[in-house]
């Protein structure tokens, strides 16, 4: 039974009244003087009578002051009590034996006092209706847009049809698109509730875009009630048939976002291997270890500047560069470059290197993870369209990643060093023949990809836990999608790793998060076998083994 | 002609079956090649090239860089199919219908220019392995060198001159051992034709001098196709020689015929 | 005779084999007939850590024939051994009967706590003993048949192939952990009985299975002397050296390994279903990346290409590992590392090849002298 036929039973005229003090807190807020929130409290204190109370209440939304709603909500929650001692008013919360008060007007703490010390402002049902909706009139003046667009939002589901007429008034007045826009959408679906069948199917058709939960439960219950007309039923079905489309659509949209975040972290994490087995042909199995320790930059760059959280990431970043950068070239030239043109040798030493470092940082950290923030320009979501959207870390993740790739091509393409690496890739002999310090070269390379990895940590700190094992779960994934793209392929890089990255997050509804990766990974052994240089092969040398 | 008399030796276990792949060799000739054109990429590697060798002859193969030599190694072996022409081994056996592994079994042994030995093994264990007569894995594991197989190990070991080496690790072996221990290995597959790339190159004069007492010693039993780039090597192997150019044949003939033809010295000197 | 023949070059196979033959009569006397307070007693806990590192020894060795021999560096033979391991480890579950704790004659504990009501079909069979040792060789032969096939007809070798044996590995660690595989998942298979009717607390089938370890790993030497004495082991050598030319030379090299991995993998197999019944557990766990490169690191030590060097690299890592762990756990995971990276760069033959290194050395010196 539609709550709007009970409203219209109890309050007559109550729309009447609600549209009157708009009106008035309009003028209200016009008028040079407005009665003080004080003398207003003082009324209500005093007030012995339901009436007198609501009369009370009134001056209390008029008075303008920023408390009025909250001390509204109490009032309706039964939260404003008399102080027996004074008459003041004040607001109670209870503690054990007894309340924690504070002063209504002032919001002074007032301390202790026991359970006979004060006595509650009661309401009844009437005052109590009277007073939602004097709340929820104040709530549509409020000068915050979003905020409005909450009581607005509210006021639909509260299926009142008495507001129909304030929201229309205040429609006619309002400004902003959003808010004319949730007006509409309110008004239409109060009106779903309507018994004229015109009037409910002009409203199924307006809102058969809405991504409301609400909504959908109306449609659902409209096409199921036997007591309406075949035509409002087939139309409610068909609204609910066009709404779940358009869920599944951005329901694939919302997992293609994942996806290509995944992908973008395994790009991060696999763009510095694709340097040093790509360009170098050394197989780094320390290369988790580098992204670990990035990770833990930045952990340690929060602790240092624990006021600075929201520059920790800047500062971590070229920090986590660095230092993973000159970890990557003591590897080189202490083990590596002794190592070159075995790369099985390699793989194994540097394997070694890996276990020190894990063993290194759970002595001097902890075994346990680490947590790290996140700064607050990079938490929340934004809405691209209602009912879809994106979360901001992993947004910023996105972008970051393409851009430390485009560096990454400028830096090989454009730069001199760029140019001295790939002249040693293609001909070692040559290019020292021509002054080309290959030793020096290899050095920067290895270096180059290790502070990639180091960046890639500060990334990853922001979408997992920080431990020492955080390594070992990125180093098969990045292997593969180095292996997968074409060894030596920067774009192969990226665009296996997007790519993996997408699928798997497609497959997870279907198998689950393991299976998933299971799957990936039994795909990714089985095309290696078929095509073993991968998507895009390079043509010219990489480990032959 | 008659047929090749150790065809039919090597009838026990054989790397080819005499009755029906032994090349026919009535007309005289082992090796035909007619108008075969490769091209790679729109350059013509080989260009309308026609020869033929006899049977039991040693032919050198002489001429400038890119002139397509090895290419014509490639097409005989298989290892590169030609655009157009025919290729035949004796009168009957059409190389341009099989695939690389048919043709080596067939009996066409080439030895590339870089020596590829297996270093980490005697002398005589190369020669095993590259002779066994059956490769496949369990016969491999249960294999005993048979009396037969001993015999066409030494007997190659005596025609390029290793006997003495036969216990030696490969790698420890000079440079122009180890190019003869390659040829041994293509010997003791009793080949009838051999493709020889460039096999002094890198060797001291002595060996040089070894190697080409070797190939002589090869000729009549095998027919041989020797390529090279050192003139005083070819002039002491060769009876006849063709001339490559531009992947076409130039001249053909006696050495002596060769030097004086001017059209080969201005190919030769121009370049 | 045969066995003359095989180890008639092996100076250091024949001492390993006289030392394993020593342990395996020793030990044995040791624990069973020497009485506990003597210092010559060997506690059963002793028993069956040595009946461990036997197996550890002939994984060691099944390792050292791909890669010490044929050149192919198998970062995944861990799961070879673990997938031995859960085929005993369902015989022997199998066997608990209803001496487990819900008591059901049929369905193990795990399957009774996921509320299954019936045996899933893979583990039909396991009841009977040799159904089981048939299951221990063919299970990681097939996979090692198949992976082995599909990677080598591919051409795939070196690092790749080295990555995607872990990448193999990591797959089935994934799979193994998941409850639904009807393995135990990550609790894995514990609480065994008894085997062969022999109960697996009681000192003499302790001591049996430590007996049984060093057979297997003496066979199992015997058999990959076999295969490197033989013309195959030849071929496999120059395919490790020279693949190419091999194939050059007509054979088929992707059948020789195919051949040479599975062999290996059912060896490996053996190895684990032998170390289950010891250490009383199986979990996905054996299956972890780590646990195969560990291995790799015991041969790399012991010396590779010489068979009792893997086995005794093996030995030696692991006797470091357990004390270590006790005594300075923090120390072993950084010991570990500083091994892989001094093995590799300055003892690329292993402690085997360092010692024979240093045989030559003196030998030259003494020339000159």
């Amino acid at each position: 039974m539609s709550l709007f036929r009970s409203q219209r039973r109890s309050t007559p005229g109550r729309g009447l009244i609600v549209t009157g003090l708009v009106a008035l807190l309009v003028f209200a807020k016009a008028s040079l003087a407005s009665p003080e929130l004080g003398a207003a409290l003082e009324r209500l204190g005093t007030a012995k009578t339901y009436e007198d109370r609501l009369l009370a209440a009134r001056s209390i939304a008029e008075s303008g002051h920023p408390d009025a709603l909250a001390l509204l909500g109490d009032l309706l929650e039964g939260r404003l009590y008399t102080l027996r001692s004074d008459g003041r008013v004040v607001v109670a919360a209870s503690i054990d034996r007894g309340y924690a008060i504070r002063d209504a007007a002032t919001g002074e703490d007032l301390g202790r006092v026991g359970r006979r010390d004060v006595t509650r402002i009661g309401v009844n049902n009437q005052l109590r209706s009277s007073l939602r909706a004097l709340i929820a009139t104040l709530r549509l003046e409020d000068e915050n847009e979003s905020r409005r667009i909450a009581a607005i939002e509210e006021i639909g589901r509260s299926g009142d049809a008495e507001m129909i007429d304030v929201l229309a008034d205040l429609g006619a007045r309002e400004e902003s698109d959003d808010v004319k826009r949730a007006i509409e959408t309110a008004i239409a679906v109060l009106r779903l509730d309507s018994d004229d069948r015109k009037t409910r199917l002009a409203a199924i058709d307006a809102v058969s875009g809405s991504m409301s939960g609400h909504v959908r439960m109306k449609l659902t219950r409209l096409a199921g009630d036997e007591s309406i007309d075949d035509e409002s039923r087939e139309a409610a079905m068909r609204a609910l048939e066009r709404i779940e489309a358009k869920a599944r659509r951005y329901e694939i949209l919302s997992t293609i976002f994942f996806g290509l975040s995944l992908g973008s972290v395994l790009v991060l994490a696999a763009i510095g291997l694709s340097v040093t087995f790509g360009i170098m042909g050394v197989i780094n199995m320390a290369h988790g270890e580098l992204i670990m320790l990035g990770a833990y930059t930045t952990y340690v760059v929060q602790r240092l500047f624990p006021n600075a959280i929201e520059y920790s990431l800047p500062i971590a970043i070229p920090a986590a560069f660095v230092i993973s950068g000159l970890v990557g070239i003591g590897i080189e030239r202490g083990i590596v470059r002794f190592l070159y043109g075995r790369p099985l040798e390699t793989l194994l030493a540097t394997f070694g290197v890996s276990l020190v470092l894990q063993q290194t940082v759970r002595s001097v950290f902890s075994p346990l993870n680490r947590s790290v923030t996140t700064p607050a320009w990079m938490s929340g979501s934004i809405e691209i369209v209602p009912g879809f959207a994106l979360t901001l870390n992993r947004l910023y993740i996105l972008v970051f990643s393409l851009v430390v790739f485009a560096l990454l091509l400028l830096v090989l393409r454009r730069t001199r060093l760029g140019l001295e690496m790939r002249a040693v890739t293609q001909n070692r002999a040559m290019a020292k023949a021509m002054g080309i310090r290959s030793d020096r070269v290899d050095m920067l390379t290895f270096g180059l990809g290790a502070g990639i990895a180091g960046v890639a940590g500060v990334a990853l700190s922001q979408l997992t836990n920080v431990g020492p094992n955080l390594g070992q779960a990125y180093i098969v994934d990045s292997f593969m999608v180095v292996v997968f793209g074409g060894v030596g392929n920067l774009w192969g890089t990226l665009v296996s790793g997007l790519g993996l990255g997408v699928v798997s997050k497609l497959l997870e509804p279907e198998v689950g998060a393991v299976m998933a990766k299971i799957v990936v990974l039994v795909f990714l052994i089985l095309f290696i076998q078929k095509r073993p240089r991968g998507l895009f092969p390079q043509k010219g040398r990489a480990a032959e083994g | 002609m008659e047929p090749d008399p150790m065809a039919a030796e090597a009838a026990s276990a054989p790397i080819f079956d005499p009755a029906s792949e032994a090349p026919d060799l009535r007309r005289g000739w082992i090796l035909y090649l007619d108008g075969i054109s490769v091209s790679f990429d729109g350059f013509k590697a080989l260009d309308g090239l026609s020869l033929y060798v006899d049977a039991g002859e040693l032919r050198c193969i002489i001429g400038p860089n890119g002139a397509g030599k090895t290419t014509m190694m490639d097409v005989i072996t298989g290892k590169t199919r030609p655009d157009s022409g025919v290729a035949y081994f004796g009168q009957r056996i059409d190389l341009l219908k099989l695939g690389e592994p048919e043709i080596a079994s067939l009996g066409i042994g080439r030895k590339f220019q870089k020596p590829t030995v297996f270093a980490g093994h005697t002398v005589l264990e190369n020669l095993e392995l590259a002779g066994a007569p059956r490769k496949e894995v369990w016969r491999t594991l249960r294999a005993r060198m048979s009396g037969e197989e001993r015999d066409r190990i030494d007997e190659a070991l005596a025609i390029v001159g290793l006997t003495e080496h036969a216990e030696r690790p490969a790698g420890t072996l000079s440079h122009g051992q180890k190019q003869w221990l390659e040829i041994g290995m293509l010997l003791v597959q009793r080949p009838q034709l051999l493709l020889i790339d460039e096999p002094v190159a890198g060797m001291t004069r002595q060996e040089t001098e070894a190697t080409a007492e070797l190939l002589t010693s090869l000729a009549g039993k095998h027919s041989v196709v020797v390529v090279e780039h050192d003139m005083e090597f070819v002039r002491s192997i060769a009876r006849k020689v063709t001339v490559l150019h531009e992947g076409r044949v130039l001249a053909e003939g006696r050495m002596e015929d060769i030097q004086s033809n001017p059209r080969v010295v201005e190919v030769y000197l121009g370049e | 005779m045969l066995f003359r023949k095989l180890l008639a070059h092996d100076r250091g196979g024949r001492w390993f084999l006289a030392a394993l033959a020593a342990a395996a009569v020793l030990v044995p006397i040791a624990n069973l007939v020497v009485p506990p307070g003597s210092p010559f007693h060997v506690p059963t806990f002793t028993v069956a850590l040595l009946g461990k590192f036997l197996c550890y020894a002939l994984l060691a060795i099944a390792l050292d024939l791909v890669w010490g021999y044929a050149g192919i560096l198998s970062l995944g033979h861990g799961a070879f051994f673990a997938l031995g391991g859960y085929a005993m480890g369902m015989h022997l579950m199998r066997g608990i009967g209803d001496r487990g704790v819900y008591g059901h004659p049929e369905l193990p504990d795990f399957m009774v706590f996921l509320s299954w009501d019936a045996l899933p079909w893979y583990w039909h069979g396991f009841d009977r003993f040799w159904f089981a040792m048939l299951m221990v060789v063919l299970v990681p032969g097939t996979l090692a048949f198949v992976f082995g096939w599909l990677a080598f007809r591919s051409r795939v070798t070196g690092v790749y192939f080295s990555i995607i044996t872990q990448a193999l590995t990591y797959a089935l660690m994934l799979a193994f952990f998941r409850n639904e595989m009807g393995f135990g998942g990550n609790n894995g298979l514990t609480d065994f009985k008894d085997i062969l009717g022999a109960s697996l607390q009681a000192r003499s089938t302790r001591v049996a299975l430590f007996v049984a370890s060093a057979i297997a790993l003496a066979g199992g030497y015997l058999v990959c002397r076999y295969i490197v004495t033989s013309r195959l082991g030849r071929v496999l050598a120059a395919i490790r050296d020279s693949e190419d030319r091999v194939r050059f030379a007509g054979y088929k090299v992707e059948h020789y390994k195919v051949w040479v991995f599975t062999v290996s993998a059912v060896l490996a197999g053996i190895a684990g279903a032998l170390y289950v019944p010891q250490v009383g557990i199986i979990n996905p766990t054996e299956f972890q990346p780590l646990n195969s490169i560990e291995l790799v690191v015991w041969v790399a030590v012991g010396g590779r290409g010489t068979l009792h060097g893997a086995a005794l690299g093996a030995l030696a890592v692991n006797y470091a590992k357990s004390v270590l762990t006790v005594e300075f756990p923090e120390v072993w995971l950084f010991a570990l590392g500083a091994l892989f990276v001094i093995v590799t760069l300055l003892l690329p033959s292993g402690v085997s090849g360092a010692a024979a290194a240093i045989k030559r050395l003196a030998a030259r010196r003494l020339r000159h002298a």
